[in-house]
């Protein structure tokens, strides 16, 4: 994004008082361009039905038209607010031109991501109706008539307080539309990539646009002055998203995101909170997810056992734990990067093992590489997780029990790291992260703080492989690789961690989604996958390397913050990482 | 701080520490008493923060042994901590993306011991422990004068008030004995001033203090005892007024002072000087011999 300085002076004009009548006529000028675009999304844009999407009807608007309608109206909406229209004002608390380029921009980038598409999957500029060519050009208009805007950002405005109701209400409303918002990408077209891509671009423009004009911040002020009823608002929206699924495999789709957000999260409190980088963490998922299969009562199960589930879970989960401390207690003892090879190493080991335990390479304890199929399905107080049960009317399919049940464990994963982080323990494990030192002198048992947060991540993708071997009702060995197109896989979930942002909750939850969903709906890459994988990867880290949830002290650590005077701070940094005690 | 007066805090004895063939501490020798400042000074290099390294388990000496209250310390820094010697950094190592306030409650963590257990379950005890630590932190941070920015990330902090907070880390730990590394580097004479009443104010509560510094007004100032360290050996020990006149110190700083004029006299001054240096740095009898000759406190090299 630009930032377009050449009219300093108008930018004071701007603040002073009355602004400028170019900046209002640009302004009024961007509102009807909004307009226009809302309006081109009623005409047909293409002639058959062929595009996805239903594009040739006049009259209401169809598919990715509707991305174009939504940021039209926005872009309206945001330009009327920039005129100092009464009661839009609380739109643009930190300034309305940035946030109105990043809605320009976005309008025209999904308009003109149809058009082309259009032009290029029916082969040829004589596929576009002319309602096609209206909407390229008017919805270029408003991204001219933006960029001639004095950038009027100014720190946040205090608006005045709501009574508690209203700012409940805010919070419900913020929740109710991002499940929605999410609800329309799971939902989108998945045989063609189109509307999924159009989808990506509308949201990833509208997010920005967001961000600039300051709503994010003043709905992240809300949620962290109601704790609790985020919360409840939270997972309130997660349990109700299975009950609008119309299809199997939008419930997956659900399944899988919330067992590589728990893993992923478990993950942050060895790499985000303690600062130990796991490269294998994927082999404690597969420890949990063998065990809890050897114990299932599978037919193929080597052992002739059958554990009640919460006993497999608590199986699972203690085994981890013991390969975790295995794994650990040699290894913690040493500083720098021993522990990134050892888990490395470990993660391989694991797959290998599990692949040569088939009774010829050695004993019988895994099949090799058939793995234990025919894990029989959960079962707990006479609820079958393989039938699909209706409540109040709607429909919760097989995939939607293992969701909730998933749910559970990620809430309880979530309630685990915000109270391990928030006390003395949690402290301990910043403190090791931060100058290992500093912290040793401190009084911290370095290896020993080290060694509960390795475990207890060990422990938590433990539980999470149990309830995942139940949900496939199989386990194979080559689910648990290192790097592949796949997930679950460790490259995965340390990229989850680190592009949704470490050390918070939200953020491996978020990257999770995002890492899990994207390439999910884009199949039609194909091995251009983890190619997309890695450009997006370095883009992140160029342009936002605390990662998409900033943990707010991260936030500060890679931004200048305006405070005075932040001596030493390249000297600290340096010293944080791999000291040597020679430095002390 | 129930031991009579009579018994030292902290009794180094014998402290060498070699790093190959360099030796940069050689059988030192050191005590603190309860409610004392003993300064430590020397010139670059000559072992001051080795030294201290030594006494706080971040590295284990080649010889020697150091003991808190009588008891001989493992060399383990979270051991020594615990059993109640802190210390600050030279180069400040605060927990730069920390909270002032978090540093100075990690600073808590020997004296609590509320486990993984107690902070999932959250139970009373885990609340009152917390509560406690939080008002000690802040007592600490008003008492340094950083309670107005508990807040704040550590790494924000202007240079004086980082020192100031390492300072209140340190002392979270309850320390009977706090080592401070160069507390004054880098300071202006006023915020000098300041850390001076602050030593002053941490050692009327009770805790001895050991303290490295160039500073040689600040040491003066503040010092009930110095030792002077050269080469890895100490030189000599005592007060202010003795370590100030004793010409080895002043020769291994600046030279021999250049008095009257330049001549076969000065010569003569420059080579005892010299020769006086030297022996202090090989150590052994002639140093004993010298050394004999003055008030001061002094250790041989044995």
């Amino acid at each position: 994004m630009t930032t377009d300085k050449t009219q300093p002076s108008a930018v004071r004009k701007a603040e002073a008082g009355a602004p400028a009548p170019r900046t209002t006529l640009l302004r009024a000028l961007t509102a009807a361009g909004g307009a226009a675009a809302v309006v081109s999304t009623f005409l047909a844009w293409t002639w058959t039905a062929e595009f996805p999407g239903d594009l040739t009807v006049y009259g209401y608007p169809g598919g990715l038209q509707l991305l174009t309608l939504v940021l039209g109206i926005a872009t309206g909406v945001f330009a009327l607010a920039a005129l100092d229209l009464k009661g839009l004002r609380w739109l643009t608390p930190s300034g309305s031109t940035q946030a109105l380029r990043m809605l320009a921009l976005g309008t025209f980038a999904v308009t003109w991501f149809t058009v082309i598409a259009i032009a290029v999957d029916l082969d040829g500029l004589v596929n576009l109706e002319p309602g096609g060519w209206i909407a390229a050009v008017v919805t270029a208009a408003p991204v001219a008539t933006t960029f001639l805007l004095p950038d009027d950002s100014r720190p946040l405005r205090r608006p005045e307080k709501l009574p508690s109701w209203a700012e409940i209400l805010i919070i419900a409303a913020v929740f109710a539309i991002g499940l929605y918002v999410v609800n329309y990408g799971i939902q989108t077209d998945a045989d063609h990539p189109e509307p999924f891509l159009g989808y990506l671009i509308a949201v990833g423009f509208a997010a920005v646009a967001l961000v600039k004009a300051g709503l994010i911040s003043r709905i992240s002020e809300l949620t962290s002055s109601y704790r609790s009823v985020t919360l409840v608002a939270a997972l309130i929206t997660a349990i109700v998203f299975p009950f609008f699924q119309d299809k199997s495999s939008f419930t997956e789709l659900g399944v899988n995101i919330a067992i590589f957000a728990t893993v992923a999260l478990g993950l942050n409190i060895v790499v985000g909170l303690a600062g130990l980088l796991d490269l294998g963490y994927v082999a404690f998922l597969g420890v949990g997810a063998y065990t809890a299969a050897l114990v299932s009562g599978s037919t193929a199960s080597t052992l002739d056992v059958k554990f009640p589930f919460w006993a497999a879970v608590i199986t699972g989960g203690v085994v981890s734990l013991i390969f975790g401390v295995i794994i650990g207690a040699p290894t913690l003892r040493l500083r720098g990067d021993y522990l990134a090879i050892v888990t490395l190493g470990f993660g391989e080991i694991f797959r290998l093992a599990m692949l040569n335990l088939d009774g010829t390479s050695g004993p019988s304890v895994t099949n090799g590489p058939d793995g234990i199929p025919n894990i029989p399905p959960l079962e707990i107080f006479g609820f079958n997780f393989n039938d699909d049960h209706s409540v109040g009317g709607l429909t919760l399919d097989s995939n939607g029990n293992y969701y909730l049940l998933m749910l559970l464990v990620t809430v309880l994963v979530v309630l685990i790291f915000s109270r391990a982080g928030n006390s003395r323990i949690g402290r301990a494990w910043v403190a090791i992260r931060e100058d290992e030192t500093a912290a040793t002198a401190m009084g911290i048992n370095g290896f020993r703080v080290k060694l509960i947060a390795f475990a207890l991540g060990a422990t938590l993708a433990g539980v999470a492989g149990a309830v995942w071997a139940h949900f496939q009702s199989t386990v194979v060995p080559e689910q648990y690789v290192f790097a592949g197109p796949v997930p679950p896989n460790s490259t995965f979930l340390v990229a989850a961690v680190i592009l949704g942002g470490m050390g918070t909750i939200g953020g491996p939850l978020l990257g999770a989604t995002l890492l899990y969903l994207i390439p999910k709906k884009l199949e039609f890459l194909q091995d251009y996958q983890l190619l997309a994988f890695g450009i997006a990867l370095i883009l992140l880290m160029r342009f936002r390397p605390e990662g998409i949830v900033p943990n707010r002290r991260q936030q500060l650590e890679y931004h200048e913050t305006g405070q005075l005077d932040v001596p030493g701070a390249t000297g600290l940094k340096d010293s944080a990482v791999g000291v040597t005690k020679a430095e002390a | 701080m129930t031991t009579t007066t009579t018994s030292p805090v902290l009794t180094a004895t014998g402290v060498t520490m070699r790093f190959g063939g360099l030796t940069a501490v050689q059988a030192v020798d050191l005590d603190v008493h309860p409610g004392e400042i003993v300064g430590l000074i020397g010139p670059n290099g000559a072992g001051k923060t080795t030294f201290f390294n030594c006494l706080t388990g971040l590295y284990v000496p080649t010889e020697g042994s150091v003991a808190y209250r009588g008891t001989v310390l493992p060399p383990k820094p979270h051991l020594v901590t615990q059993a109640g010697i802190a210390r600050t950094f030279q180069n400040i190592r605060l927990f730069a993306n920390m909270t002032v306030l978090e540093n100075v409650l990690v600073g808590r963590h020997t004296r609590t011991k509320e486990g993984l257990w107690s902070a999932l379950l959250r139970g009373p005890g885990f609340k009152r422990a917390e509560a406690a630590s939080k008002a000690r932190a802040m007592e600490l941070l008003e008492f340094t004068g950083l309670a107005d920015k508990a807040d704040h990330l550590s790494r924000n902090l202007p240079y004086g008030e980082q020192r100031k907070l390492e300072i209140a880390r340190a002392l979270a730990s309850d320390p009977g004995l706090l080592l401070l590394d160069e507390p004054t580097a880098g300071m202006n004479p006023q915020e000098t001033r300041a850390t001076e009443e602050l030593v002053f104010a941490i050692r009327d509560l009770g805790t001895a203090v050991l303290v490295i510094e160039h500073d040689m007004r600040f040491i003066f100032n503040l010092c009930d005892r110095v030792a002077v360290l050269v080469q890895g050996q100490k030189l000599v020990e005592g007060t202010s007024e003795v370590v100030q006149s004793d010409e080895r110190v002043i020769a291994a700083y600046l030279g021999t002072p250049f008095e009257g004029a330049p001549g076969a006299e000065e010569a003569a001054e420059v080579e005892a000087a010299e020769a006086g240096a030297t022996t202090g740095a090989t150590g052994g009898a002639t140093q004993d011999e010298a050394q004999r000759g003055t008030t001061a406190r002094t250790e041989d090299g044995q």
